[in-house]
């Protein structure tokens, strides 16, 4: 497939702590210009710190991350980030918060952007009239108005019912596909990791515990080969409370 | 047709309490014999005739309107202001919050002796004490409005690069709008209640200065004339900040 851009991530040694605490253990990854990965997780695993250091709002500890050999340090235009929350700003209509995406307003590309996600009927409409999943489409066409070359996605679906969910991830694959970007998805939901990324990385105690290749064609339709990697993949985050012993009593019952 | 005789009735039902009210005052006022030291409303509606014939009382209303809107002026900009600094900034808030707080707390009435000593009993005196009545509300709602912004939106608004003024514009000042109108409108309701206090202690012109004198000549009348103006023009100013309300905040409906 052709790809407009080539945004690769390369990230040597990161490590970050808070205090005393530390959240990022020598953390090594490199992600190709193009690829779609996910990691997923244990809620505070440090994978929410892992993404907010590769948007450059956080600084390391120790460590870099580095996008087409230059270093990250703050917050770069051609890195978008999508939140779990839209964060639309509710006095600015759809169109107006599109554009806050974009350095120059530009009404073709914020239309052009409404239609990609589907909304082109809701330019005028406030935040405040849309639906949840409707909402995080803005912020998609937000997010991806000014054509970046990577997009970082913080759960973004976690808030969506699970069809509004399905057809989100749908929208987000193919304009993943159309636009080319460099895509890193943070996520708790292994079936969607499974069904949008080419490569899953399992994280744990602030370290990259293990990377599983999904290789499986798309689009990525149910069925046993998909599960095969759901569970594969559930197993590796599960790990700790199947050799558990108490926990497997619980199993019992 | 239904929502039209819907809001025709809720303005009918709002009315009736102070209709009801007028026609209590007539009954009472015409048929209570002559001990009451209270005027007929139809001795109200003659007297206020009558001084507009002469031009009176338009004049009276000109002056009184022009200290109070000067007066808020002076002090909502102060107000405004100084709520801006103190919520931007940490050390502004550190150095000046407490003392203005402790302002706060002192009676508008209470620094007339001071204000007289001061400027005499010209102009500058009420348009003041108008300015120091008025100046608190618009201060404090600012500076809460400012401290109260979401802090994912401007999280958002760093990631999205966008410049400092940028986040003031579209961010900060929006949000914060809705509390400082807040502010406008209690500062409305307290410019009037200043103005009179203010305009009672000594003045030639005014519609304080109209109570004093018809109370000196026992003219009811004219002293109870001059409190409806004053409910007037209270309720004027309280439908022109519900106005300037649903204007600026058209996105919360």
């Amino acid at each position: 497939m052709e790809r407009k851009h080539s945004f690769e991530i390369k990230i040597d040694d990161l490590e970050k702590s808070f205090d005393q605490l530390q959240v990022l253990k020598r953390i090594n990854l490199s992600i190709a210009a193009g690829e779609f990965v996910a990691i997923v997780g244990h809620s505070g695993c440090g994978k929410s710190t892992l993404l907010r250091l590769i948007a450059g709002l956080d600084k390391p500890t120790s460590g870099k991350v580095s996008i087409n050999g230059e270093n990250i340090n703050t917050v770069n235009e051609s890195i978008r980030y999508l939140f779990q929350e839209p964060r639309l700003l509710p006095w600015e209509t759809v169109e107006n918060n599109i554009s806050l995406g974009m350095k120059k307003s530009d009404s073709g590309r914020i239309l052009d952007a409404l239609n990609s996600v589907g909304l082109s009927s809701k330019q005028k409409e406030w935040p405040k009239n849309l639906s949840g999943g409707q909402k995080q489409r803005v912020a998609l066409a937000r997010a991806l108005v000014s054509d970046p070359g990577v997009l970082l996605l913080d759960e973004p679906l976690g808030a969506l019912d699970a069809l509004t969910k399905i057809e989100m991830q749908r929208l987000i694959e193919s304009l993943w596909n159309k636009q080319g970007f460099t895509a890193i998805l943070v996520t708790h939901d292994v079936d969607e990791a499974v069904y949008l990324a080419d490569r899953v990385f399992v994280m744990e105690g602030g370290k990259i515990k293990d990377e599983i290749e999904i290789a499986l064609g798309r689009p990525r339709i149910s069925g046993s080969d998909k599960v095969y990697y759901t569970n594969l993949i559930l197993k590796q985050i599960l790990q700790k409370e199947f050799e558990d012993p108490v926990g497997e009593e619980n199993f019992v019952i | 047709m239904k929502i039209i005789n819907k809001h025709l009735w809720k303005n009918i039902f709002s009315w009736m309490l102070p209709i009801g009210l007028i026609i209590i005052w007539y009954l009472v006022t015409s048929f209570g014999g002559t001990k009451l030291r209270f005027p007929t409303p139809q001795a109200v509606v003659v007297r206020g005739i009558g001084m507009l014939k002469t031009g009176e009382l338009q004049s009276y209303i000109l002056v009184s309107t022009q200290r109070a809107l000067l007066g808020f002026l002076l002090g909502g900009v102060i107000g405004f202001l100084l709520g801006l600094i103190t919520g931007l900034s940490v050390k502004a808030n550190i150095l000046l919050n407490t003392t203005i707080q402790m302002f706060r707390n002192i009676p508008v009435l209470a620094i007339i002796p001071l204000a007289i000593a001061w400027f005499g009993v010209g102009e500058r005196l009420k348009i003041y004490l108008v300015a120091f009545g008025t100046f608190f509300p618009i201060y404090a709602n600012t500076f809460h409005g400012i401290q109260s912004v979401d802090k994912d939106l401007l999280e958002m608004g760093k990631v999205y690069g966008l410049s400092k003024g940028s986040i003031f514009r579209r961010i900060i000042f929006p949000s914060a709008l809705s509390s400082v109108l807040v502010g406008v409108r209690l500062s409305l309701g307290i410019m009037w209640l200043v103005l009179i206090a203010a305009e009672t202690v000594a003045t030639d012109a005014g519609i304080g200065y109209m109570a004093m004198t018809a109370r000196g000549l026992f003219q009811m009348d004219k002293v109870v004339l001059s409190i409806v103006l004053y409910a007037i023009l209270g309720k004027i100013s309280d439908v022109i900040a519900v106005g300037l309300e649903s204007t600026f905040l058209r996105w919360r409906k």
